[in-house]
């Protein structure tokens, strides 16, 4: 290429092969004239988003990216070999070097780290399958936390594939504790309806939310969905109708709807389960939220590390396709609309939403300085709603029933059900769905009894970016505004239940070390600010004590990731680790605060 | 991205207040320019004249009313009654400790612009050292590749400058990328290839944004190495190139008589500071070895 350089190094016929089938054939490629190689600078931006397809392509096929592979992709798509090898070293999936995969190996056995599955005795499971030959990768959160410890395989010239999620594991391994209870709203088709089949979905009621809504008119829905008071349920809980409303009002230019399936907060897995066990309900919701914004692009990013939830989903796209509900007349509606799937490649930042965008297009998954927000500068620059599975979904309950309906479950402040990811030391570990407003004494009750023998010493809530709480809490009622009040958050849902024969400083030093692994490294008060902190949870675990020159620190770091970092990421880094130490969980610190 | 403010367009003004006192600008003008036009001085790291902003180092940061986190001035455009605190405590806080972990990770003996602050906010990069744990540093060897410049990433402070200056902003070369991740994330070419492999056109862009001296001339690193890299006693000569007709300016740095190094004026108006490998590194031929 003219304007390109790129080095000797070539691809073998397997990396040619495995890239051609996510690029397809290679006439992008303009090899001629000054003129012609101009167009291929504006093909380099059309193409781009290609580039983490590429890339798992080449992973897939060879267990790590070759020079050459890299090479190829970049001659195809015109991206800068520099660049593309800076995106190809952001993810945790992607190796560079050969050495780690020696060819023999079938594939490469993810164990999770975190913390349920850290107090599900994880290191004695690594220990064995390195005993018996397997090359283990110690992964943050898997989200199977319901199941821990978790087990993943990257699978080296075929699928990848959880162990779990095995034919011959019975399908009642994958039950929900409360599968089957009519008072569901979300999970209502949770191991009932046979998710790989649109009949069954239909005949379940599906689709009728969406013919209710082309029924009522965008402008009536995006009222209808304001008017339930819904709100995200990633963790920032902003209300849905207003994101919806604000894309709808943008006029001119490409539109788009993300779901944002990266589901990788540690302790959270209700996406998985929404995906994997009812698919077609994220396929419509989206497909509703194309029309309700007049989008007619939608987007599925999901995690890497989820085959199950990205086959079904698959799946769904393609019967949906089949049976017109989506395409130029998607579902009858006169509004053009279909829904592309990308994989993520193992990387918690890519679930920040603008994190999520600069990974879809093919950059590095950095996030971007917010104004100018998503709903005006999203997905390509263009006007963009991005919600989770779990937020879409019950979009399909209030278009169907009314706000006022909905509003009858939960709260004024915080309306509907909320889907809970139990875990930790409970013998019903699982998904749950409750009316907001239900306490967390409630919840931990439906989760069963505490397994061990110890007392609950402390629950975490909303994962590693969200703080614990102790015992007193239990009273607490599960709310947005009961939470906060309570200095606590709900998060992304997680309840993980320690009990005092846990050590938690090993906890905490794992929390700290998930975020200065996770931190992308673009901003200085995270980039530093999050291995400053490991550090001091390294001495407190070494020393059992921290010198009152280091507690003073503590705080000093906290305060200038969550003020001056550029997203959510490093502004809740400090978060758990704090309310550890209020708490007094940290032996070393006997429960007064450093702040 | 900011959107410079071309006076013959911009004919609205926004008035903010920045420390109690209004201010006017054009629409458009970042926060960091308001602030320099009513007097006030802000410290910057991966902010310049001739790239687009970044927003990375988080130095620039600045207290706006409404905002719960704080904003980086230099890519947050003024808004008419935007409130903004230039030197809060919050503010205060969060520049003194950006640039103490950047002094804890880094070889910042370079950087002379950024000690003056770290005087200013009381920065103290070895307090993060433990007595039997020391802070953990970025430790790199410095790459030297070529005889015309060298990389040395112990001093790199990850401001995307040369990476901006590489690519989009100036010389559409794409040699380096940011790659790896968190603390892990270094400068570097595909597969970390030498230079001389690379794509690198050896035009020196890099070298001149560069703010710590990670990025410098074979000349200047090789007088340092020697001791005898003396700043003071240099003297800068304003030429234009002599290789063709574009008219690049040049700054000829001198020491002893012989050109040490080569720049050129961020705000002059043909080259923005962005010169080509002649102009860069065409001088050998003033004073070739066997004129010495």
């Amino acid at each position: 290429m003219a304007d390109l350089f790129i080095g000797d190094d070539i691809a073998d016929d397997v990396e040619i092969a495995a890239v051609a089938t996510v690029i397809g054939s290679p006439t992008a490629i303009v090899h001629e004239t000054e003129r012609l190689v101009y167009g291929g600078t504006h093909r380099r931006h059309d193409h781009r988003h290609l580039l983490l397809p590429a890339l798992h392509a080449l992973q897939s096929a060879k267990g790590w990216i070759s020079p050459g592979g890299l090479n190829h992709v970049c001659e195809l798509l015109q991206v800068p070999p520099a660049e593309a090898y800076g995106v190809a070293t952001f993810y945790d999936m992607f190796r560079l070097d050969e050495s780690d995969h020696p060819s023999e190996v079938a594939h490469v056995t993810h164990v999770c780290v975190d913390a349920a599955c850290q107090i599900a005795a994880n290191e004695e499971l690594i220990a064995e399958l390195e005993a018996n030959g397997e090359q283990v990768h110690r992964s943050p959160c898997l989200g199977q936390c319901e199941r821990a410890p978790a087990l993943f395989r990257q699978g080296i010239g075929r699928p990848d594939s959880v162990p779990a999620d095995a034919v011959e594991v019975a399908e009642a391994a994958r039950r929900i504790p409360q599968q089957g209870d009519p008072s569901l709203r979300l999970l209502r088709n949770v191991g009932v309806v046979d998710p790989t089949s649109l009949d069954a979905y239909r005949a379940n009621g599906g689709y009728r939310a969406l013919a209710e809504a082309i029924e009522m008119g965008p402008a009536a829905v995006c009222a209808e969905v304001a008017d339930s008071g819904l709100s995200g349920r990633g963790g920032a809980a902003f209300p849905t109708g207003v994101k919806w409303r604000a894309v709808a009002a943008e006029q001119g230019r490409p539109k788009h709807v993300v779901a944002n399936c990266d589901e990788s907060e540690p302790g959270t897995f209700k996406d998985r389960i929404v995906m994997e066990q009812d698919p077609f309900a994220v396929v419509e919701s989206l497909t509703l939220a194309g029309f309700a914004t007049g989008a007619e692009n939608g987007w599925i990013y999901i995690r890497g590390e989820y085959p199950l939830a990205t086959a079904r989903l698959e799946n769904a796209v393609g019967q949906a396709r089949e049976a017109g509900l989506l395409g130029a007349d998607a579902a009858g509606s006169g509004h053009r609309f279909d829904i592309e799937i990308r994989r993520g490649a193992g990387a918690y930042i890519c679930g920040e939403e603008t994190a999520l965008f600069a990974s879809l297009e093919g950059f590095r998954g950095e996030p971007r300085s917010k104004p100018p927000f998503p709903t005006t500068h999203g997905l390509f620059r263009e006007p963009t709603a991005v919600n989770n599975p779990e937020t879409l979904i019950n979009t399909l309950d209030i278009v169907l029933h009314g706000a006022q309906d909905y509003r009858s479950r939960g709260t004024e402040r915080s309306p509907g059900t909320k889907l809970l990811c139990v875990s930790g030391r409970v013998s019903e570990p699982g998904l749950y769905e409750v009316p907001f407003g239900t306490t967390l004494g409630q919840v931990l009750d439906l989760a069963g009894p505490l397994t061990g023998s110890g007392a609950l010493a402390a629950v975490l809530m909303g994962g590693a970016a969200g703080s614990f709480v102790g015992p007193d809490a239990l009273d607490m009622p599960l709310t947005l505004e009961d939470t906060r009040e309570r200095g606590t958050t709900l998060g992304s849902g997680v309840v993980m239940a320690f009990t005092d024969e846990i050590d938690m400083t090993d906890v905490l030093v794992r929390i700290a070390e998930f975020f200065r692994n996770e931190s992308c490294g673009q901003c200085v008060p995270c980039r530093v600010g999050t291995v400053r902190q490991h550090e001091t949870m390294v001495q407190i675990q070494a020393k059992g004590s921290l010198s009152p020159q280091r507690r003073s620190l503590v705080g000093d770091i906290a305060e200038v990731m969550v003020d001056a970092s550029i997203c959510g990421l490093g502004h809740t880094a400090a978060s758990a680790v704090n309310s550890a130490m209020d708490l007094g969980l940290l032996s070393a610190t006997n429960g007064d605060s450093p702040r | 991205m900011t959107v410079a403010p071309d006076a013959a367009v911009a004919e609205v003004t926004v008035t903010l207040t920045i420390n109690g006192r209004a201010v006017s600008v054009p629409e458009g003008t970042s926060i960091h320019k308001a602030c320099e036009s009513a007097g006030i001085e802000t410290p910057t790291l991966c902010w310049a004249e001739n790239l687009t902003p970044v927003n990375v180092c988080r130095v620039c940061v600045v207290e706006v009313e409404g905002s719960r986190a704080l904003v980086p001035s230099c890519a947050r455009a003024a808004e008419d009654e935007m409130v903004v605190q230039t030197d809060s405590p919050r503010v205060r806080h969060s520049r003194k400790m950006v640039l103490e972990f950047l002094g804890s990770s880094v070889d910042l003996s370079q950087a002379t612009e950024l000690a003056a602050w770290m005087r200013h906010y009381g920065a103290d990069p070895d307090r993060y050292d433990q007595p039997d744990l020391p802070a953990e540093r970025i430790s790199e060897e410095p790459k030297i590749q070529d005889d015309l410049y060298i990389r040395d990433y112990d001093k790199c402070v990850l401001c995307y400058k040369c990476v901006e200056a590489c690519g989009d902003d100036a010389q559409h070369t794409y040699a380096i990328a940011v790659s790896g991740r968190g603390f892990d994330a270094r400068i570097s070419t595909e597969f970390d290839t030498v230079l001389p492999d690379s794509a690198c056109v050896y035009c020196g862009n890099c070298i001149g944004v560069c703010p710590t001296g990670a990025i410098q001339f074979k000349t200047e690193f090789d007088m340092r190495a020697a001791e005898v890299w003396r700043p003071d006693e240099q003297e800068v000569t304003t030429t234009v190139c002599s290789f063709c007709g574009v008219g690049c300016n040049l700054e000829l740095h001198t020491q002893d008589d012989r050109i040490v190094k080569v720049t050129s004026p961020a705000d002059h108006s043909v080259t923005h500071g962005h010169l080509c490998i002649k102009g860069r590194f065409g001088w050998q031929y003033v004073q070739p070895p066997t004129r010495k």
